[in-house]
């Protein structure tokens, strides 16, 4: 038998221990899906498994809670999956636009407008969270998916990744592109964008988990209860407790659950692409 | 006709650096041309504003009867071969090739035939599916090959596009870029700093110092009449030697020995090729035989002749040694090149 290395098992030891770390937060959960509500107020977690899953689950995600009837889980499901898909693409598509100007065109001012943009790192939304809503409002974006989702695209972050790649794209490809006859537009569509194609998924991955936890400003601009999203819903669950209602933690222990899911299901399926679009590029 | 005529081009960068005095050339349709010099010296800047890269700040270019001087590169009729092949690497190399077609509107088929057309010239038929990043370096430098030849273009630009090969491959692909530009009958104009390939592929040489031409000729031209002492020192390997002499009596004197009828007065630079040396044991000229480099076809010896370092190049027949050897110069082997600016008398 092969002998075992004192460092292996050091190693494995400790990739063990930090994953128990990272899932039994989620585990406790999970078991507090299965117990009544009122036996969490009364032991906290516990070791027994209940019955309860199975109704706390269609509890969650098809009947409303709130008062119109209308946040229903699968609503909230479906407002953060917009959230996050429109967050991420609209971060991407502008970011990449963005640093297409800043690095293939003699803007004059263009450090500085690169600058500019890399300065909003410092200037994050809840900030500008104030006069922000006061545009949108002014808009009339209130409870609206774009507004939901346009304030928040500007990125520096995603400006800055495609610029610095851009900036490693060879001088040579646009040259040939340029003698091939593909001007400014064929140039980003048929080439840029096919050899960014792992810094993109990567940037989604980022985006989209970034986008999905968003909490302050959906909270802010939306009022209505059907453009709850999940995030925002699940508080507004537990916050329910007055005289001597139970707050139903059942419930919300699912839709937290549920509110897990996509973003792990989404890193996971590009973890590779990830790492690639970080580390290496593809030239 | 010239299919490419330069009048006074001239480039001068916003920040006043002149890297092209004005130049002017022409052409001949089909003709090789190789613009060669060390970097640095203008010649790509050149090329690149034939291909409408660079910015033409004074002068006019003409390609095949029409000023381009502010014509897109597409609208050029050119193509371009890069040093680094700049094929494009999410693309498969027939879409590589096919590209600039898809671009300038031609039908799916025309393409389709085009491109196996120069695939098939090429010999990447079998290549067409795959990527460049599984091809060799030889494989992408046909691929770029190919897709400057589908456009069919009345100028090809190549710009030091052998630089990246190994020096077995870069043999072979000279005769074969050669080869494939006597069939296609292209007008070409090839950058490159190795004298070699500029004497063994150009109709033309136009050899370049510090963003002016030095000389344009044959290579034979080139290489036996060179026009200054920089030509001289830059083609040939090894280059010709110099050496600083004095006319007396109407005789170019090395140290205390004629060498040939002089022209003018007072200092001058002889400069003569290894191969017009001969051993020769009552020649007039010493030389002292430091190292014996041995190339198989033949020997180079160096060493010094009087006070200066000295190249001479016999054949594998002439017994060779170290230590003083008497050399002799036929008189009409020497060029004679001023002293001061290097030009030739």
């Amino acid at each position: 038998m092969r002998k075992l290395k004192l460092s292996t098992v050091l190693d494995h030891a400790v990739l063990i221990a930090g994953s128990l770390f990272m899932i039994l937060p989620l585990l406790m959960l999970l078991q507090m899906t299965t117990v009544p509500d009122t036996e969490i107020i009364r032991t906290g977690p516990s070791l027994t498994i209940g019955d309860q899953l199975d109704d706390n689950f269609r509890k969650a995600m098809f009947e409303a809670s709130g008062f119109s009837g209308e946040n229903t889980g699968l609503s909230m499901l479906k407002n953060s999956m917009i959230l996050g898909i429109g967050f991420a693409f609209g971060k991407i598509v502008l970011g990449m636009m963005a640093a297409y100007a800043i690095v293939y065109f003699r803007l004059r001012f263009a450090t500085f407008a690169f600058w500019l943009i890399f300065t909003t790192l410092l200037l994050p939304l809840e900030v500008r969270i104030l006069p922000s809503y006061e545009v949108v409002q002014w808009l009339g974006m209130l409870n609206t998916y774009q507004g939901l989702i346009i304030p928040l695209i500007a990125s520096a972050t995603a400006t800055f990744f495609f610029r610095q790649f851009f900036r490693s794209v060879p001088e040579e490809l646009v040259e040939a592109a340029r003698i091939d006859g593909a001007g400014p537009v064929k140039f980003f569509i048929d080439i840029l964008v096919p050899l960014s194609q792992t810094m993109i998924a990567a940037m989604f991955i980022i985006m989209f988990v970034y986008g999905w936890n968003q909490y302050l400003w959906p909270t802010m601009i939306t009022t209505d209860e059907d453009m709850y999203t999940l995030v925002r819903g699940i508080k507004q669950i537990v916050q329910v407790l007055e005289g001597a209602v139970v707050p139903e933690f059942g419930r919300s222990n699912v839709l937290a659950l549920v509110a897990v899911i996509p973003p792990v299901l989404v890193v996971v399926f590009f973890q590779s692409w990830f790492v690639k679009g970080l580390t290496e590029s593809d030239k | 006709m010239a299919q490419v005529q330069l009048n006074n081009i001239g480039k001068t960068y916003p920040n006043g650096f002149e890297a092209l005095h004005p130049t002017s050339f022409e052409i001949a349709e089909g003709e090789f041309t190789v613009l060669v010099g060390p970097s640095g010296c203008g010649k790509s800047t050149l090329l690149r504003m034939v291909a409408g890269l660079e910015d033409i700040t004074s002068g006019e270019l003409q390609i095949a009867g029409r000023v381009v001087n502010n014509v897109e590169p597409a609208e050029r009729d050119i193509a371009m071969v890069f040093q680094n092949y700049a094929l494009y690497p999410h693309m498969t190399v027939r879409k590589n090739i096919g590209y600039g077609l898809k671009n300038r509107g031609t039908s799916k088929q025309a393409i389709a035939q085009k491109v196996d057309e120069a695939a098939a010239l090429l010999n990447l038929g079998d290549y067409l599916d795959r990527k460049p990043s599984q091809l060799s370096g030889g494989q992408r430098q046909r691929v770029a090959m190919g897709r400057a030849i589908v456009r069919d273009p009345a100028l090809f630009l190549f710009d030091e596009p052998l630089s990246n090969l190994d020096a077995k491959l870069r043999n072979q692909m000279r005769i074969e870029i050669k080869a494939l530009q006597r069939r296609l009958g292209v007008t070409s104009i090839y950058v490159t700093h190795d004298q070699v390939e500029a004497m063994t592929m150009a109709d033309r040489i136009i050899v370049m110092n510090a963003g002016r031409i030095e000389q344009i000729g044959t290579p034979s031209e080139v290489y036996h009449n060179p026009a200054s002492t920089f030509v001289a020192a830059f083609m040939g390997a090894p280059p010709m030697n110099l050496f600083p002499a004095k006319v007396t009596d109407g005789q170019v004197m090395l140290g205390d020995q004629p060498l040939c009828a002089a022209p003018a007065q007072g200092a001058v630079t002889a400069g003569i090729r290894p191969e017009d040396f001969t051993l020769d044991a009552t020649g007039p000229l010493s030389m002292d035989v430091q190292i014996i480099e041995e190339l198989g076809a033949h020997r180079l010896l160096h060493g010094t002749l009087g006070a200066h370092s000295v190249t001479v190049h016999v054949s594998n027949d002439i017994s060779a040694a170290t230590g003083l050897q008497r050399l002799s110069v036929r008189p009409d082997a020497v060029c004679l090149f001023n002293a001061t600016d290097g030009k030739r008398l």
